[in-house]
């Protein structure tokens, strides 16, 4: 489970302070599927990059009872001059995973070839992206976070990506964030909206959706 | 059972962090050296190459700076101990932006991308120092340490030196851009006055002692002491040294306290 108490996030900006987040409330319990809605700046990354810990609230305490991913498929932290093979070695030796047991996985799923074994600056956008989903899906968590839709590569691939994520992976927690509407209903047995810095909590989607409208 | 399991979580706390500096550690290392020709042996060879230009300068010009020793090991004990303690900050500084992107890793922390860094730069220097040692002994051209534990203990006392100074310039760099600008000019106006091209028994008593505030200066001193001790007479202060290394390191972990909890990563 993670809880999430009277959580508080601000900035200090040129203007003067911002406040991003007031006294966010929330629980994520195993297996739950949790959506976010938000308008663009509302937020919905400060609190994501909140729940992955990279960044610490100004006020108030996030509790991980289970262990919680990097948002889901992120290539921010590769290593533009190493390889793709390289760069999963890190990831791998970051989390103690044997990095050679990964490399067959890696190799079929990102279905990048003999580029895995080239320096990931030379990679285009789209291969950038399987690269990062697949190594995402080296490391087990039991609460995954994702930051928009995934929409990776062609329509077979985007079905791969559905497997392993949603069926494979179907028992742990999953936080989405996202402004669409389809993209929460279609994953999420609840979700919160996100709105002049507070997080309103509904029991179902279309509820959410509701209040969002009204925004 | 709650101090069985503080010594437990601590064990693992070491275990994670040795884990995930180890993952920096080869990331750098590919980064820095690649697979190409000689690969991670530049590691030590870059450093090898300043040394012997250096040595060999100096003993052509016949650059005794004030006395009768030996060229070679006076040289190769000064170059490689100002390679040691100068290369360490200039890695450092700036280093946090590029790196953050990192810390969506939840286990990796500043303080390890440091450690991995200013590790291989250690390492690099060390192994220069020790091989270039080895060499010059085999081939009779430097006598062996006198007192290698002096040798030795000098040598990670710099080490210290280096590392907690330059994790201390690496956070400041991170708040103000300045301290990048004024690094290299003081380390390029200290290194003359760094020990690396005289000895202190030739510097009158006054500046000597003003002199003697320099902690690397202290280090080159002690280090040349073990090294060839019986040729002159070495001025230092060990305790000064220790001193002045716990004073920096505390700056440096507060000041990489307080940098971590503000930095915001993409």
């Amino acid at each position: 489970m993670i809880t999430i108490r009277d959580v508080s996030k601000s900035y200090h900006t040129r203007s003067g302070l911002k406040v991003v987040l007031r006294d966010v409330n929330f629980d994520v319990h195993p297996g739950e599927k949790l959506g976010i809605l938000g308008r663009n700046g509302a937020g919905k990354s400060t609190i994501i990059r909140l729940l992955s810990g990279v960044e610490n609230p100004t006020r108030g305490h996030i509790h991980r009872q289970m262990s919680v991913s990097w948002p889901l498929a992120f290539g921010g932290a590769f290593q533009t001059s190493l390889t793709g093979l390289d760069n999963l070695r890190f990831i791998c030796r970051v989390y103690g995973v044997d990095p050679e047991s990964k490399v067959p996985f890696v190799e079929e799923f990102s279905e990048l070839g003999r580029y895995l074994r080239e320096p990931v600056g030379s990679y285009s956008s789209g291969m950038l992206a399987r690269l990062a989903f697949a190594i995402s899906m080296t490391i087990e968590f039991d609460c995954f976070l994702i930051d928009e839709i995934i929409a990776v590569g062609d329509q077979r691939f985007h079905d791969k990506c559905h497997v392993e994520l949603f069926e494979r992976r179907a028992d742990r927690a999953m936080i989405f964030v996202s402004h669409d509407i389809n993209y929460i209903q279609a994953h999420c047995q609840r979700a919160a909206v996100l709105s002049d810095a507070n997080l309103t909590m509904f029991d179902n989607v279309p509820e959410a959706y509701e209040f969002y409208l009204a925004q | 059972m709650a101090a069985n399991n503080s010594t437990t979580s601590l064990w693992r706390s070491w275990r994670l962090q040795r884990r995930v500096i180890f993952a920096l550690l080869m990331r750098e290392t590919l980064t820095r050296f690649g697979r190409h020709n000689i690969g991670f042996l530049w590691m030590f060879a870059e450093p090898m190459m300043f040394t012997l230009g250096i040595t060999a300068l100096w003993s052509i010009m016949g650059a005794k700076h004030g006395s009768d020793l030996p060229i070679t090991v006076f040289a190769l004990s000064g170059y490689s101990s100002v390679l040691l303690w100068r290369n360490m900050p200039s890695r450092a500084i700036s280093s946090i932006q590029p790196n953050l992107a990192l810390m969506y890793h939840r286990n990796v922390k500043l303080i390890d991308i440091f450690i991995a860094r200013l590790l291989l730069e250690a390492a690099g220097a060390t192994m220069s120092f020790f091989l270039l040692s080895l060499i010059f002994i085999y081939i009779g051209w430097v006598d062996p340490p006198e007192d290698i534990l002096k040798v030795i203990a000098a040598w990670a006392l710099l080490a210290w030196f280096g590392m907690a100074l330059a994790i201390l310039l690496g956070a400041l760099s991170e708040h103000y851009e300045l301290v990048e600008k004024f690094w290299h000019p003081t380390a390029y106006l200290l290194f003359p006055l760094s020990g690396a091209g005289f000895l202190l028994e030739i510097v009158p008593e006054g500046p000597r002692n003003l002199l003697l505030y320099l902690p690397m200066l202290n280090c080159v001193e002690y280090l040349r002491d073990g090294y060839f001790g019986s040729l002159f007479t070495a001025h230092y202060s060990v305790s000064y040294v220790i001193a002045c290394n716990s004073v920096l390191t505390l700056l440096s972990l507060a000041k990489l306290r307080q940098v971590s909890r503000t930095v915001v990563p993409k």
